[in-house]
């Protein structure tokens, strides 16, 4: 190990993380959202939507990132749909963690008790009264792992985007293996760019698990 | 739209076979590590702890590292640091099956924390000795537990090995690739048929094994 060639590398890797993380929360805040829109629209089976969600959710679920990436990057441009790589990223990465994040609060919102709905509406709350401050706060509390494990996987995933030659870690860790054959220290920095990045997120998503967990009600 | 070329000599064919080549990588990783990940959740639930502050760290490792980042450590890694030439097949399910042993594991381990100590009383107030609580009682309740989860795990297992390309492994996209270059004179369009056939193949692999994996997992629901 060479601590000369490691801070020679590290302005390449410090922009590579940030790119990274930049394209991973983007991506992340977009699953969100269309996680939360589907997992409504499935909720409240909203006639044709919900249909449509369904279709998405297994199409997405039982395909790789990576395949789903190469036909947006390079099989869409041939029949007229040209998309930025960092573009592609982002929209990859949502599409692919909404489905799951679908699934997540889906789950979450239909664990909530019969029983508490019951007893909502037996105390003559109107059916906004009811999901705004009876349903919504459980199923949040009851989704929060699953939320926090995808948002895990999603930042994983993200090394795959070197496959449509964004540059980030992973991308740029093959790179300078190419060139200069400096493989421990560049696997070494790879390794610690994605323990910086991954394991706060690990930390607070234990601690944020166990926070929320004492709101539930009836157990 | 460049589905043409699929259909021109034995293309299609090949593209099949670097779907098998995936498959098969997929499969032996997910039977090694259905067979360590029972051994190791079955010694993470003796609550020694030696074993799980080991099963610990080993947990978290594969929770945060990109399963990428543990091949290009096994591929390039072993070679320069250790002096070992590993194949990419090798590596792959080397890695895929150090994932998969940490996911099969904590299932088990999952599995056999959600029985409730009501069964071993009630077995053992029956007048059942150990064994035969575990073959009469504890295990046929795990299995039905376990079943769904393990096959859901193949179908992940399946999507994951999609990254060996990025080691030079040549399965489905990188087949489809030399498709695609082989062809670029006569089918400028055809990277669309072809990875739009990709995708829909990882699909047609994932999709019945997912099914199958969900109707169990209700069918056995207590």
């Amino acid at each position: 190990m060479n601590f000369e060639i490691i801070k020679e590398y590290m302005p390449l890797y410090i922009k590579a993380f940030m790119l990274t993380i930049r394209i991973g929360w983007m991506g992340i805040a977009l699953s969100f959202v269309i996680g939360v829109i589907s997992a409504f629209i499935m909720h409240f089976k909203i006639p044709i939507a919900s249909k449509a969600v369904k279709v998405y959710i297994e199409i997405f679920r039982n395909t790789p990132l990576l395949v789903q990436l190469f036909f947006v990057y390079f099989g869409l441009p041939k029949i007229g749909i040209r998309i930025s790589a960092e573009a592609c990223g982002v929209i990859g990465l949502g599409l692919l963690g909404g489905s799951y994040m679908a699934e997540s609060i889906r789950s979450g919102l239909g664990a909530v008790k019969v029983s508490q709905t019951e007893g909502a509406l037996a105390l003559g709350m109107t059916k906004g009264q009811l999901f705004r401050s009876v349903i919504l706060p459980q199923a949040f509390t009851l989704s929060v792992p699953a939320v926090i494990a995808n948002v895990i996987f999603l930042l994983k995933e993200t090394s795959v985007f070197s496959a449509i030659s964004l540059m980030d870690l992973m991308f740029t860790a093959k790179d300078l293996i190419g060139l200069y054959y400096n493989t421990t220290e560049c696997l070494f920095m790879l390794v610690f760019f994605y323990i910086i990045m991954l394991l706060p997120v690990s930390v607070i998503g234990s601690i944020i698990e166990k926070k929320t967990g004492f709101k539930m009600f009836g157990e | 739209m460049g589905f043409e070329v699929l259909l021109k000599g034995n293309n299609f064919i090949r593209l099949l076979g670097g779907l098998g080549v995936a498959l098969y990588i997929s499969l032996i990783s997910v039977a090694i590590s259905i067979v360590f990940g029972i051994i190791l959740g079955a010694l993470m639930s003796l609550k020694n702890p030696v074993i799980n502050a080991f099963s610990r760290v080993y947990l978290e490792i594969v929770r945060i590292m990109p399963q990428m980042v543990l091949l290009f450590i096994v591929y390039f890694g072993a070679t320069k640091v250790l002096g070992i030439n590993l194949s990419a097949e090798v590596s792959a399910v080397i890695v895929f099956s150090f994932w998969g042993i940490a996911e099969m594991s904590d299932l088990v381990r999952g599995a056999l924390s959600g029985i409730d100590r009501i069964q071993y009383e009630s077995s053992m107030a029956l007048g059942m000795n150990t064994m035969q609580t575990y073959i009469h009682v504890i295990i046929p309740q795990i299995i039905r537990r376990l079943i769904p989860l393990s096959i859901n795990l193949i179908t992940r297992m399946i999507k994951t090995t999609s990254l060996v390309m990025m080691i030079g492994i040549v399965e489905v996209l990188k087949v489809g690739q030399q498709i695609i270059e082989a062809n670029r004179k006569s089918s400028p369009n055809a990277a669309f048929g072809v990875f739009a056939t990709i995708f829909l193949l990882y699909f047609l692999a994932c999709y019945p094994i997912s099914v199958l994996s969900k109707y169990l997992e209700k069918k056995w629901e207590n």
